[in-house]
């Protein structure tokens, strides 16, 4: 289950949109302009089952993400969809993790309280024994240079 | 029979007669004939590795895919609270104070340990930086990827942070940390090859057991950490995956 984000946890102004989420899920999303900065020396580390539901997060993921982790574990992936993500960098994503690939690329997260935060993310597929039983995300700090070029790219691909 | 024990090449020097020691005490606990064998590099022990002549290796993280994947090792133990973790050092005199600041040619200093060079490379990802625009700078150990930055022959270090930490405090005094990893879940692992493995449980519970005797804590106090913590199957190949992911 993915709830609806509340005005109570959201700090500074925000605007409203309604997000069309994988699985038919509809989702009123609440979001500002405020970013957090990539801790420097961290990765941000999660696990999914193969349906992308969230059944490991490390610290650094609690922390960067704003949620506890109570709330992120048995919670879809897409709870840290941005709306100014454009949908085709998560079907790419998609696509590639389900043919047993590896993916990389440039990702803006959506924090609970509204803000958002920059990663460059590797998705693989966890194959055990022949059998892909989920996928690991392991997100890193990504250059500026990387951020400037997809804040103009992604806009352009809705 | 005999079988054959090695020691990732990036092991602290001063722990070396500490591997023996242990070598000696593995054997008369399992009473099995374990020769040890030290390779100088990384090179020579992964050819020992693919001619199947290693059969217990306390393996660097890097190699530890190939090991299972290809070789069919398993997962014994590490050392408990132990995790491997880089850091990025310049000379104390740079103005740079944050790796973004770094520019392409940007001089990198590292020795062959292959987890550490690639944690370290990552973080120097913000500023742009790959292989193919730094000027790669090989030193043997750690000492003198510090004396390199001392003597302004490399702008960048990256280290081991246990071998950083262990500088001494005047050569700590002229460089100055940037960044330092804190990544928790990358490390070295003692790990069992196919011709041991109906003996891993047993060998397991000696590891095990051995901070319980003064003989055991004795031999562990030689290897710098007091204890062994068991990694399972799947702790392995989570550290597997993630080690994938980075290596991106």
């Amino acid at each position: 289950m993915i709830a609806d984000m509340k005005v109570e946890d959201i700090v500074g102004d925000y605007q409203e949109v309604s997000l069309q989420l994988y699985g038919s899920i509809t989702r009123k999303i609440l979001y500002t302009q405020i970013e957090t900065s990539y801790p420097d020396g961290k990765l941000i580390v999660s696990t999914t089952d193969p349906a992308g539901i969230i059944t490991h997060v490390n610290r650094s993921f609690v922390e960067m993400s704003g949620y506890r982790e109570d709330e992120l574990l048995g919670a879809p992936h897409s709870i840290l969809r941005h709306p100014d993500m454009p949908p085709v960098a998560f079907k790419d994503l998609w696509d590639t993790v389900q043919r047993g690939e590896k993916w990389q690329g440039f990702v803006k997260n959506l924090r609970k309280d509204g803000g958002f935060y920059w990663v460059k993310a590797t998705v693989i597929p966890n194959v055990r024994a022949g059998k892909v039983v989920g996928f690991t995300s392991v997100r890193r700090k990504p250059s500026r240079t990387k951020v400037d070029e997809c804040s103009k790219l992604y806009p352009t691909l809705f | 029979m005999s079988f054959q024990f090695t020691v990732s090449p990036d092991f602290t020097p001063d722990h070396l007669s500490g591997w023996y020691i242990f070598n000696t005490w593995l054997q008369k606990q399992t009473g099995l004939a374990i020769h040890l064998e030290m390779y100088n590099d990384f090179h020579s022990q992964r050819s020992a590795i693919q001619a199947n002549h290693v059969d217990l290796i306390y393996a660097n993280p890097f190699d530890a895919a190939m090991l299972v994947r290809e070789r069919g090792f398993l997962p014994l133990v590490k050392a408990e609270g132990a995790s491997d973790e880089a850091l990025i050092v310049v000379n104390a005199a740079n103005p740079v104070i944050d790796v973004a600041e770094l520019q392409s040619g940007t001089r990198v200093a590292f020795t062959e340990d292959p987890d550490v060079r690639l944690m370290g490379m990552i973080m120097l990802e913000p500023a742009d930086l790959d292989n193919g625009n730094i000027v790669p700078i090989s030193a043997d150990n750690y000492v003198l990827v510090a004396k390199q930055l001392l003597k302004n022959q490399a702008d960048v270090g990256i280290f081991l942070a246990e071998a950083y930490d262990d500088l001494s405090a005047m050569i700590k005094s002229q460089l100055k940390v940037l960044v330092r990893s804190q990544i928790s879940v990358i490390h070295h692992a003692l790990m069992i090859g196919p011709k041991l493995q109906d003996q891993r449980e047993d060998i397991q519970n000696l590891l095990m057991s051995m901070s319980a005797d003064e003989k055991g804590q004795g031999v562990l106090k030689n290897l710098g950490f007091s204890s062994w913590q068991i990694v399972d199957d799947e702790e392995m190949e989570f550290m597997i995956d993630l080690m994938d992911t980075l290596n991106t």
